[in-house]
């Protein structure tokens, strides 16, 4: 089985395509961490980034349709959690209802403390996005070793990259060869059975990071992950990498 | 001149951590440039008595590669004399690329990247697999992932190679040219196996296990006239000993 569900666009030929991964992975942290910081009140900043961050979208020739809808599939998640914050927050009352059963009302900090969630969780979401959908994963991994994330993390994710597609393959099989031997009935023997499987995922996923394990001392490994690293810093990293600067100094201009 | 011994096994005992036994009194001298078949139903130890040949598991009894003990100081220098390929090729192929997969072990040998750089060409030249560099390994054929599995110790240039069920699960096809391939590689290989074509065509003894226990060691030309020990394994007696006069071109007049 094929997937590409990570980094599908990250083989187009755009300049930013073509850009170094250390200079993306530099440049998209920095509007990350600029978007963060800002105070929940800086239309202007959200702003800037969200045009900057389509910019950057439609130069790398990515469908901006799909990046909307990539976005919109985190939302929900983001939503529920963020949506009890005004009922919960004590503070200037925003509006209040009467359900029948006793008073809800809204606080108007509350209020503040969703959108800030919101607006700074969909940037977010949309830098990271436009990161993997212009550098393959592999690049994108190496890229942040060079740049000194940490080893251990760095690891993480590259097996993670590498193994997600496994499982993903092996919950198929699973669900396939359920459904091949009738699976239906109560509500109760589907939890059961469901439990099963993924105590088995659990278990042939635990032999096979043995087996991994063991592959790698076999050829030499000695707890230390070897690096290689390829990359160049032309005049169109060091242009893209103006925007850094850029932002910075928007962000305490309107901070 | 007597061709020096590169593997040398004595009285060798595996019993598994939960209590089960894997090898008994195993016995085996391979010399250099050999190709020895290990052949056994499923559970005879054959895969066991492979991670034997370069630590992966330690039983009682004494392991020499090329003169050497097989003991804990001793195990950096043997993992770079002996090649070991694991069955499941997503065990052996744990990096986010063909060419991170193929690098690995030379990286850990301490070579430097230009070395490493051609290593890992020669070895991908060998499997046919130019091209195949930034490559990941879940896009890969399951012929392909075999083909590369392999390439990862060829890169490491060891004098002894260690291949469990090298075809298993390949078409045909696949199997045919994958084992063309291995033919033409000069090193002295040990291979577990199911397959029959595969050992007449590259290997000039074979050793029979079952049950833990060595039964028979013995060349493949006497093999293929052993009516009573085929069938005992479950092998078509007339069909091997057609195939092997079939083959006897490929082999040249001295096996």
């Amino acid at each position: 089985m094929k997937h590409a569900f990570l980094d599908h666009h990250s083989g187009i030929d755009s300049p930013i395509h073509r850009l170094d991964a250390r200079a993306k992975v530099i440049v998209f942290f920095t509007f990350i961490l600029v978007g963060v910081s800002s105070p929940p009140a800086s239309f202007v900043m959200f702003g800037l980034l969200a045009t900057a961050l389509a910019g950057i979208a439609l130069v790398a020739k990515l469908p901006l349709g799909h990046l909307v809808r990539k976005v919109l599939i985190v939302l929900p998640f983001l939503f529920f959690v963020a949506v009890s914050i005004p009922f919960m927050k004590k503070g200037e009352v925003g509006g209040s209802y009467d359900l029948g059963f006793g008073g809800v009302s809204v606080s108007q900090s509350g209020l503040w403390v969703l959108w800030n969630v919101l607006i700074k969780a969909v940037l977010s979401v949309f830098s990271i996005l436009l990161l993997y959908s212009t550098t393959p994963f592999p690049k994108m991994i190496k890229g942040m070793e060079k740049l000194y994330f940490p080893k251990i993390f760095i690891v993480l994710i590259s097996f993670m990259y590498r193994y997600s597609f496994i499982l993903v393959d092996e919950i198929q099989r699973m669900k396939r060869a359920r459904d091949a031997r009738g699976f239906g009935g109560k509500w109760l023997w589907q939890a059961k059975t469901l439990g099963h499987m993924i105590g088995t995922l659990f278990l042939r996923s635990f032999h096979r990071g043995e087996m991994v394990y063991l592959a790698m001392l076999s050829r030499g490994y000695d707890g230390t992950l070897p690096e290689i690293f390829s990359g160049r810093w032309g005049r169109g990293e060091i242009l893209f990498l103006t925007v850094v600067p850029f932002l910075l100094y928007l962000r305490f201009l309107l901070g | 001149m007597k061709p020096d011994k590169v593997i040398e096994i004595v009285h060798l005992s595996y019993t598994y951590p939960d209590g089960r036994p894997g090898l008994k009194d195993v016995d085996l001298e391979v010399h250099r440039q050999e190709s020895v078949a290990i052949l056994g139903p499923n559970g005879a130890g054959k895969s066991t008595l492979l991670y034997h040949l370069n630590g992966t598991l330690t039983g009682n009894g004494t392991v020499r590669i090329l003169g050497l003990p097989v003991e804990k100081k001793n195990l950096k220098d043997i993992r770079r004399r002996v090649g070991l390929v694991f069955q499941n090729p997503e065990d052996q192929l744990f990096c986010p690329t063909v060419f991170d997969d193929v690098a690995f072990g030379p990286l850990n040998m301490g070579f430097a990247r230009e070395e490493v750089d051609q290593r890992v060409a020669r070895a991908l030249e060998v499997m046919g697999l130019q091209g195949f560099e930034e490559r990941s390994a879940h896009h890969l054929s399951e012929g392909e992932k075999k083909r590369v599995a392999l390439a990862t110790v060829l890169s490491m240039d060891s004098e002894i190679l260690a291949l469990d069920e090298p075809t298993d699960n390949l078409d045909p096809a696949g199997s045919r040219s994958l084992v063309e391939r291995i033919r033409r590689i000069p090193q002295t290989k040990v291979i577990v196996t199911h397959h029959l074509p595969l050992v007449l065509d590259l290997c000039a003894r074979a050793i029979l296990l079952e049950a833990g226990r060595k039964i028979e060691d013995l060349s493949t030309r006497d093999l293929v006239r052993d009516r009573n020990l085929l069938e005992r394994f479950g092998f078509d007696a007339d069909f091997a000993l057609w195939m092997y006069e079939r083959r006897q071109p490929l082999r040249g007049p001295n096996s």
